[in-house]
């Protein structure tokens, strides 16, 4: 019923309005403009976030898995003491022995160790126990000498690796195989450099120098109860689930856990912390959602008052508009689209700006930002999130509009 | 001329039976119309005069269809409008009236173009075209040449006629006109109602709701009102306005 025309001009009319009072629609809509400028901005600071981390999951395997130790939710502190619910030795020995599906797998043990060579002396390096199935599960390899061998394992020899910035630090020679350091007051000869990979993004260490020792070696450097993890790899991502259940048999068995009876253990795959990291990321969102929310409904109230103050402005024109035989409903349709209009004008503003601060994100050197951007759905969803506020807001004014009575409103001075 | 109450070919195209409207204003009740009778035929040209609180004002409204009474009936074109809804009433307003006000009621910022295509913008049919309609309007009153001016860049007499242009667009059943040339000069009032005659002349039906009578002799017929009834309803020779019909030819109609 209302025709092509109409729409034309209703349309023409709201951004004429805007243009009128510039000043005046840029201040109403600063609200909705702040509102999705800063959300779009956090989510696209966000997802940027996300593949970053994604792809460092991704990096480190789908196929690999981890074991803590770990004490059963709500269980008391004296049923399970700490030394009982330690990873053994004994354990990931079961674990290669007996689990079909572990194509490698290493436990892990870290001492904090002065590490000297000459006159160079470094406190505190981390040094980490390993068996030589460590660089299959973690995908990196020694680039020059030779990785540890079993023989290095069991008969406790007094071997390191060492990587491209221990090297560095310690002010030892481009090929230092075959040098000698004092790890912890020991005497270590070096067998070989294991390869440096990318800036981890987890990466803690205040010093990137690493040194690796054998398992078997740094047990005994160890107090009695040591913390120790495993890290392993399934044959394929496709057996990790089956591949879980078989090492959590192995380790209930080993600790005589009842059917029944809380783990004291956790055995946890790449995708179930990819699963955590994804709840983490849409629980920000939703809380970045909730940040727009009110927002807009700040926004939207800056909407409606504006909205009415152009009703009551322009009483004498409705009353016109009426008298050539607008309908009520043209009325509220022509209202209901000025203040849509608003906002969706301060939704794009929002946007651009959004997209701005998401382009300046990934300029900031270390911020691990690179990949910001505001992804579409985010877009669309501030678009449609500012055309409902400007309905559910506009709407009151429209209806004022709508219902003015004729004779009144060309009465209106 | 014309006899008064003479209908036109067929139905009149104006008729109201007892038409009332009451106000209620806080406790106080106002009769605005007591039970008004009045018939206008096809193609005729008449002045509803009264002083304030006569109730003109109310009965202009009610002709206009931008008010329902509150008894009686009122038979546009053979519909009854009386009991119409808001939404009906507009259509009708948008096909069947052409309003022209004492303040012209332009918009400030559209072209005199824009502002005589306005009545389209709401129109349920033949939209289209309407730029060459709206021209034709503007030409017939003799505005070819300030198409895009504003209301601002025209005189008061020009806007009166983009306001007419824009009344006459649709080819209204009648134009109902408020005080049109309270806010004119003599020179310019002279104008504007030739304008309305050349079209009376034309086929249009025109009623004028003034309270000068120099303006009510430019019609055919005046109508009086009183306390919401009409006073008298008599043509123009035999109406005390009548006096200024020779003033008139003298002056001669030129349009």
């Amino acid at each position: 019923m209302l025709n092509p025309l109409f729409w034309l001009q209703a349309i023409s009319l709201a951004f004429s309005q805007i243009w009128a009072n510039k000043s005046r629609a840029f201040l109403t809509a600063l609200g909705i403009i702040v509102g999705v400028a800063s959300t779009t901005a956090v989510i696209a600071a966000l997802t940027g976030l996300k593949s970053k981390v994604l792809s460092e999951f991704e990096s480190v395997g789908a196929s690999k898995f981890f074991v803590f130790p770990d004490r059963p939710d709500n269980a008391p502190r004296n049923m399970y003491p700490w030394e009982k619910i330690l990873l053994k030795p004994a354990e990931v020995v079961a674990i290669r022995e007996e689990c079909t599906l572990v194509k490698a797998v290493t436990p892990i043990t870290e001492v904090g160790l002065d590490v000297e060579s000459g006159d160079k002396r470094i406190e505190g390096i981390t040094v980490a126990g390993i068996w030589p199935d460590w660089h299959q599960v973690q995908n990196r390899f020694v680039v020059e000498g030779r990785p540890f061998s079993q023989i290095d394992i069991d008969s406790e020899r007094q071997v390191c690796l060492i990587n491209e910035d221990a090297i560095r630090e310690l002010d030892l020679p481009a090929n230092p195989v075959g040098e000698p350091v004092l790890i912890g007051g020991r005497r270590f000869m070096i067998a070989g450099i294991v390869e440096t990979v990318q800036a981890r993004f987890f990466g803690m260490n205040t010093s990137s120098a690493e040194i690796f020792i054998p398992f078997s070696v740094a047990e005994k450097l160890q107090e009695r109860n040591f913390f120790m993890r495993i890290e392993g790899m399934f044959a394929s991502p496709a057996e990790a689930e089956q591949g879980q259940d078989e090492v959590r048999f192995v380790l209930r068995r080993m600790r005589g856990i009842q059917p029944g009876e809380p783990e004291t253990f956790q055995v946890a795959a790449i995708d179930k912390f990819i699963e955590q990291f994804k709840t983490l990321a849409a629980g920000i969102t939703a809380i970045a959602g909730g940040i727009v929310a009110i927002s807009l409904l700040v926004g939207g109230i800056g909407i409606m008052n504006i909205m009415l103050v152009s009703v009551s402005e322009r009483t004498r024109e409705i009353g016109l508009r009426k008298a050539v035989g607008a309908t009520p409903l043209a009325i509220l349709l022509q209202f209901l689209l000025e203040a849509v209009t608003l906002c969706l004008v301060g939704g794009f503003v929002g946007v651009a700006i959004g997209r701005l601060a998401a382009f300046g994100l990934t300029k900031i050197p270390g911020a691990q930002l690179e990949q910001a951007d505001v992804p579409l759905w985010a877009v669309a969803l501030s678009f449609i999130f500012c055309a409902v506020t400007g309905v559910v807001f506009g709407m009151f004014p429209a209806v004022k509009a709508a219902r003015l009575d004729p004779i009144e409103a060309l009465r209106h001075e | 001329m014309a006899e008064p109450a003479a209908a036109a070919a067929g139905a009149p195209l104006i008729e109201v039976r007892a038409l009332a409207k009451i106000y209620r204003v806080g406790v106080e009740t106002i009769h605005a119309l007591r039970g008004l009778d009045l018939t206008i035929g096809r193609n005729e040209m008449v002045a509803i005069m009264g002083s304030s609180g006569s109730g003109k004002s109310t009965l202009m409204n009610m002709l206009g269809c931008l008010d329902r009474p509150t008894s009686g009936a009122y038979f546009l074109n053979g519909r009854d409008v009386s009991r119409m809804g808001a939404r009906e009433l507009a259509l009708v307003r948008n096909e069947e009236i052409g309003f022209v006000f004492q303040s012209f009621e332009l918009l400030p910022r559209q072209t005199a173009l824009e502002n005589v295509e306005l009545p389209l913008v709401y129109a349920t049919g033949a939209w289209r075209g309407r730029r060459a309609r709206a021209l034709a309007a503007l030409e017939r009153v003799g505005l070819q040449d300030r198409v895009h001016h504003r209301p601002n860049q025209l005189s008061g007499g020009q806007r009166q006629r983009v306001a007419i242009a824009r009344a006459i667009l649709n080819k209204p059943a009648i134009l109902l006109a408020d005080e049109p040339t309270g806010n004119l000069d003599s020179a310019t009032t002279a104008e504007i109602l030739s304008l309305f005659r050349a079209l009376h002349q034309e086929g249009q039906t025109i009623v004028i709701v003034t309270h000068e009578d120099e303006v009510a002799a430019h019609c055919q017929r005046v109508v009086r009102l009183r306390d919401g009834r009409v006073l008298s309803d008599l043509p123009i020779a035999q109406d005390v306005a009548g006096r200024f019909l020779a003033q008139h030819a003298a002056g001669g109609a030129s349009c």
